[in-house]
């Protein structure tokens, strides 16, 4: 076994060698530009990214013209909610997203609201799921479009997809969802799902980084997005730029794999994050799983280890890499906003640790890191002014702190 | 983020670790910090008969920096008099753990621990507590 063991698979993911292999003579012998219509160069390229685009739209049950290639999900994000906003303007101003969407649709959001967006920001429940009714209450007359994530990258709890779907079209709202988490990992498919707009991206999914792509519905409704950036008029129109046709062969060979492999591939990543969490929850008391179980990516695990700084934790637990909700991991200094929505208090937030089980991560590797954390968890306890007073019967939220 | 090699020494080798007996006259007990905040440290001082401090314990929730400051803490404070132990301050925690500026407020917070570990000491004793009133 090799360490460190990387568990962060919901930050990125290796790229897979068979992607690479894919991609390696799109670098040098076949560096043709797709928008070449005159030579075999441009024609190879061309090939290459049309069958790309099949490989992706065969992912989510799409269609190939319905792809459009991007730098990656922050592009895509940020080109479906401006891109709707701008070419729906006599519609209205209203979008719906919710409160534990990744900050590339949030921030979409809050520059819209500069621009005259009203934008409402649904709470979410203590499972980490969105309360259907809440969002249908949210629809108005001047609602253009919803933006829900299909899977979040934190807790892996995964939306009523489908039924957001079903509540937009009743009501005629275009629906957006950022796939990035689940696009590859379960079954995602626009009609099924009723989804006008979704985002992914290719580092997730054992493709490379710096590339993306944009779902757009073609029919029933046509939807449009109005470009972001002006120039070629590549992508029908909607984002200009030379393709980056080893990336998108990349994105392309992923979305392959990921669709033929995903069955067996997440029912072994499933049985890794089990074994991960009942190591935790027989071996350790005081351990609470954040989000629905149910509703959940098979390889995320998001687990508040009580009365442990999540930093400490990781310090301790340096051969293995896996990401923390807590404030000192961040520029900020805030425990992880997705964490408080949950109405997690700030304590449980900062001892809050993610785990993302990938297609790469052995059993021994699982193995080797629960026993870690396992002993780590265990020292710093008997660091823990806290965890000491637990155990002598106090209750932490009757104490008075003397917060600074 | 990198952690200078004394951070890491006292994480992995706290020293002092543990509680002493908090209705014993003769020692102080210093609580600061909160859990929503991400750090909270217990530090504790024995005094005898001299008046020095001669034994120092803490148990620490919070970061790398919080743990390393509050264990180089107890080992400042042991053998030095009351007074002197008044006198130290975060910068020396700071200068001598290589803290960055983002964690100063981990030093910041030991020395807030071990003033008020005092200040329960004086209490106790019914010295007057002039330490006390020092919050940040």
């Amino acid at each position: 076994m090799k360490l460190p063991v990387y568990l962060d698979n919901h930050a990125t993911t290796p790229l897979d060698p068979r992607v690479l292999q894919a991609m390696l003579p799109y670098f040098t012998e076949k560096f043709g530009n797709a928008a070449s219509r005159n030579h075999s160069f441009g024609w190879e390229a061309e090939e290459a990214v049309e069958k790309a685009r099949k490989q992706i739209a065969d992912l989510i049950g799409a269609h190939p013209k319905e792809i459009i290639f991007t730098s990656g999900a922050t592009e895509s994000n940020n080109l479906a909610i401006k891109g709707v906003f701008q070419m729906y303007a006599e519609k209205g101003n209203h979008i719906i997203t919710a409160a534990t969407e990744h900050k590339a649709v949030l921030d979409t959001c809050k520059h819209l609201e500069q621009e005259g967006a009203r934008v409402t920001y649904l709470p979410l429940k203590g499972d980490g799921l969105i309360d259907l009714d809440m969002l249908r209450e949210a629809i108005t007359d001047k609602t253009i479009l919803v933006s829900i994530m299909y899977a979040n990258n934190e807790i892996g709890v995964v939306q009523p997809v489908a039924e957001i779907g079903r509540i937009c079209k009743e009501r005629g709202v275009l629906f957006h969802t950022d796939a990035v988490q689940a696009a590859g990992k379960i079954p995602v498919d626009v009609n099924r799902d009723g989804v006008h707009l979704l985002s992914l991206s290719g580092h997730k999914i054992y493709g490379p980084k710096g590339v993306g792509a944009l779902y757009v519905r073609r029919k029933g409704p046509r939807v449009q997005v109005t470009a972001q950036m002006d120039g070629g008029g590549h992508e029908r129109g909607m984002r200009s730029g030379t393709l980056n046709v080893p990336g998108i062969v990349g994105l392309g060979e992923a979305c392959e794999i990921a669709r033929l492999e995903m069955d067996q591939e997440m029912a072994r990543a499933g049985e890794l994050r089990d074994y991960l969490k009942n190591r935790f929850l027989t071996e350790l008391d005081e351990v609470f799983i954040n989000g629905s179980m149910e509703h959940r990516l098979p390889h995320n695990l998001n687990i508040s280890f009580a009365y442990v700084e999540g930093e400490s934790l990781l310090m301790g637990i340096n051969d293995i890499a896996v990401s923390s909700g807590s404030a000192c991991t961040s520029a900020t200094l805030e425990p992880s906003y997705v964490l408080k929505a949950l109405g997690l208090g700030d304590d449980l937030a900062h001892t809050s640790i993610r785990f993302g089980i990938g297609r790469f991560n052995t059993r021994e590797e699982v193995e080797y890191s629960a026993n870690r954390l396992i002993e780590v968890v265990k020292k710093l306890r008997e660091l823990s002014p806290l965890y000491e007073m637990v155990k002598e019967g106090i209750d932490l939220s009757k104490v008075q702190w003397t917060a600074h | 983020m990198a952690y200078s090699n004394k951070v890491l020494d006292h994480y992995n080798n706290p020293r002092n670790v543990g509680s002493l007996d908090k209705s014993d006259p003769n020692v102080g007990t210093g609580m600061v910090g909160a859990p929503e905040c991400g750090d909270v440290m217990k530090l504790q001082i024995k005094v005898n008969g001299a008046g020095i401090i001669e034994d120092a314990k803490f148990k620490t929730f919070g970061c790398g920096s919080a743990i390393a400051s509050s264990s180089l803490a107890t080992e400042m404070l042991k053998g030095k008099t009351v007074d002197e132990a008044l006198a130290i301050r975060n910068t020396e925690l700071v200068s001598e753990l290589s803290l960055p500026p983002v964690k100063i407020h981990c030093s910041v917070l030991a020395e807030d621990a071990i003033k008020a570990a005092i200040a329960d000491y004086k209490k106790k004793t019914g010295a007057p507590a002039e330490a006390a009133a020092q919050v940040h």
